[in-house]
């Protein structure tokens, strides 16, 4: 507690800097997602491609990417860039899958009645399939958003702060108080990003709440 | 009018799904497609707003070529109703209902009042307007899927199966409804169901298929159930079919008898051994043995209901069945506000029916001979 009177200011940047780089590549991630989820509900050959190129991609440790990333995108080594874009791979690697499977849990009733209504295109995948996926992609998001919180600590390394250099810098320097701080902030963002998925989900969702918490 | 000219689907795998069907909706009745499963009476449903694309031959709606119009545009034309009702649980009971008017790009206002109007019109509680699809029964579910179908007002409507997935009781319920709102609206009607009884309940006309999805015979029921074409539709329209025939004869003009009548509530003064008890405007509650009231008052727990009740202006079926259903023996007529006329024997409603025509065979035509014009003439 002492060494955090001392340094919250510092703490209050990191942690702004984590948000940051966790957070973008969540949304940027989701966004990218629902093109291909779409495409892997929509052709029915398409569906094993995409989650099992997404899933391949999670493999990847996240150092080498990191490392990787300036080589692809032709951005410097220390340009945070290289973090959100790495980063938003991973969402996708995780997304695309539960995007895909949100959309094929649509009732087949449901999507009977949307063909005989006239519904296609966009309008089909944001007026009836993607309202409907909304509980499974939020609950996939949250997955997304615990990972991307953890993972992100890995970029101190290449030297991106953030709230992982509390970790190293308090484990290099043995000061506890420096690596609990990083610690219990790092389980406070996540926890927060979750709390916020679920409120949105929640708001997203106001039918499912009517039936008593289930539909 | 929807025509099915030489309509075939056969799958990649060579199942033949519909077979060669022609077959004429007439403008402003209903067509019901009856047959077991395998018969192919959803695929030909189906092909109609293009849900499945025929293989070989045309389906015309009002003499244009479905084939050639937008699908969107050509659904968004037609009402279509399933089992399940097909709601989107994501939508409020109002806003399901205005789905296709939203499609259609109708200003909000407008779609409001009409989703509104529908509600209502389909017999559902306004209140019901701001709920969740999950929150309603089935049958309510049902009716705002049929007021879903309706809401563009759309000439056509096809409805796949739309009452067996609810009880009995709801289901006639709904099917009483929705002959009455039939006859408000006029729609031109494709109607699907596996159960005989409802198809000749409801439709105008009924087209029987057989496993592979060709036709058996179309015909108006009450044709259907005196001349069958075959011994496949003889079989499926049911071994009762005589008694059943019976709903399309009308009353003719039956010996009522006048009944003495006790009000619920006073004392029966007579030693007849069945009596009949009305309320105060006349309508029949049930009958009672004067016997084991002695003189007390009639009370609601004396009555026997067991008795059906006939509407004079109903089918010969309705007075036979008071008949034999009245524990005095005498079947209960009442007018079409349901006051009391009078009571009819058994014998004298069979003594009818003997003397009723039964509808003339067409010997040229036997599966067509039966089947409605279109009045608007063929093309």
């Amino acid at each position: 507690m002492e060494w955090l009177a001392g340094h919250w200011r510092d703490v209050l940047d990191l942690g702004a800097s984590h948000l940051y780089l966790a957070g973008v590549p969540l949304v940027v991630g989701l966004v990218l997602s629902v093109p291909l989820g779409w495409v892997a509900k929509r052709w029915g050959r398409a569906y094993p491609v995409v989650v099992t190129t997404t899933g391949l991609l999670y493999t990847v440790p996240s150092l080498a990417l990191f490392v990787v990333m300036p080589l692809v995108l032709g951005t410097k080594i220390l340009d945070p860039v290289n973090v959100v874009v790495a980063m938003t791979v991973y969402t996708v690697a995780l997304m695309a899958r539960t995007v895909a499977d949100g959309l094929r849990a649509v009732p087949d009733h449901v999507e009977q009645a949307a063909t005989a209504m006239g519904y296609k295109g966009l309008r089909r995948l944001f007026g009836v399939e993607l309202p409907l996926a909304v509980p499974v992609i939020a609950a996939g998001l949250r997955v997304a958003a615990v990972s991307n919180v953890s993972i992100v600590s890995v970029a101190s390394i290449i030297g991106v702060s953030q709230l992982g250099d509390l970790l190293i810098d308090g484990y290099n320097r043995v000061i506890w108080g420096e690596l609990a701080t990083g610690i219990v902030a790092t389980v406070v963002l996540a926890l927060a990003l979750d709390a916020l998925i679920v409120l949105g989900s929640r708001m997203l969702t106001p039918w499912r709440r009517a039936a008593g918490g289930h539909a | 009018m929807i025509r099915f000219d030489g309509v075939t689907k056969e799958y990649p795998d060579g199942t033949v799904a519909v077979d060669d069907l022609s077959l004429t909706a007439p403008t402003g009745r209903i067509t019901v497609l009856v047959g077991p499963s395998g018969c192919g009476k959803t695929t030909s449903l189906r092909m109609v707003n293009r849900m499945i694309e025929p293989t070989r031959g045309a389906i015309t709606l009002d003499g244009q070529d479905t084939a050639r119009m937008d699908q969107a545009e050509l659904r968004r034309g037609i009402g279509y109703v399933i089992q399940h009702a097909g709601l989107f649980p994501h939508r409020t009971v109002l806003d399901n209902i205005g789905t296709v008017p939203r499609l259609l790009g109708w200003d909000r206002t407008r779609i409001r009042d009409r989703s509104r109007e529908l509600l209502e019109r389909v017999g559902l509680d306004p209140r019901l307007a701001d709920r969740y699809p999950t929150q309603l029964s089935g049958g309510q579910q049902q009716r705002v899927g049929v007021a879903r179908a309706l809401a563009a007002d759309p000439p056509v409507m096809l409805m796949d199966e739309p009452f067996s997935a609810v009880d009995p009781i709801v289901r006639d319920q709904l099917q009483d409804e929705f002959l009455r709102l039939q006859d408000e609206l006029g729609k031109t009607i494709v109607f699907v169901t596996h159960d005989i009884d409802e198809a000749v309940k409801l439709g105008d006309q009924v087209a029987v298929l057989r496993v592979g999805g060709s036709l058996a015979q179309v015909a108006e029921p009450a044709y259907l159930l005196a001349h069958p074409a075959d011994d496949f539709v003889a079989d499926f329209v049911g071994k009762d079919r005589g008694y059943r025939a019976l709903q399309f004869q009308d009353v003719p003009r039956l010996p009522l008898r006048s009944e003495r009548t006790v009000v619920l509530g006073e004392t029966p003064a007579t030693d007849a051994p069945w009596l009949l008890v009305v309320d105060e405007t006349r309508r029949p509650l049930g009958w009672v043995e004067p016997a084991r009231v002695g003189t007390r008052a009639v009370e609601d727990a004396d009555l026997h209901r067991g008795g059906t009740v006939a509407r004079a202006s109903g089918s010969l079926r309705g007075a036979l069945d008071a008949a034999l259903s009245s524990p005095s023996r005498r079947g209960v007529v009442v007018d079409d506000s349901g006051e009391l006329v009078g009571t009819v024997l058994a014998h004298e409603v069979l003594s009818a029916i003997e003397e009723t025509d039964r509808p003339e065979r067409d010997d040229a035509d036997p599966v067509r001979g039966g089947a409605v014009e279109d009045p608007e003439g063929g093309t």
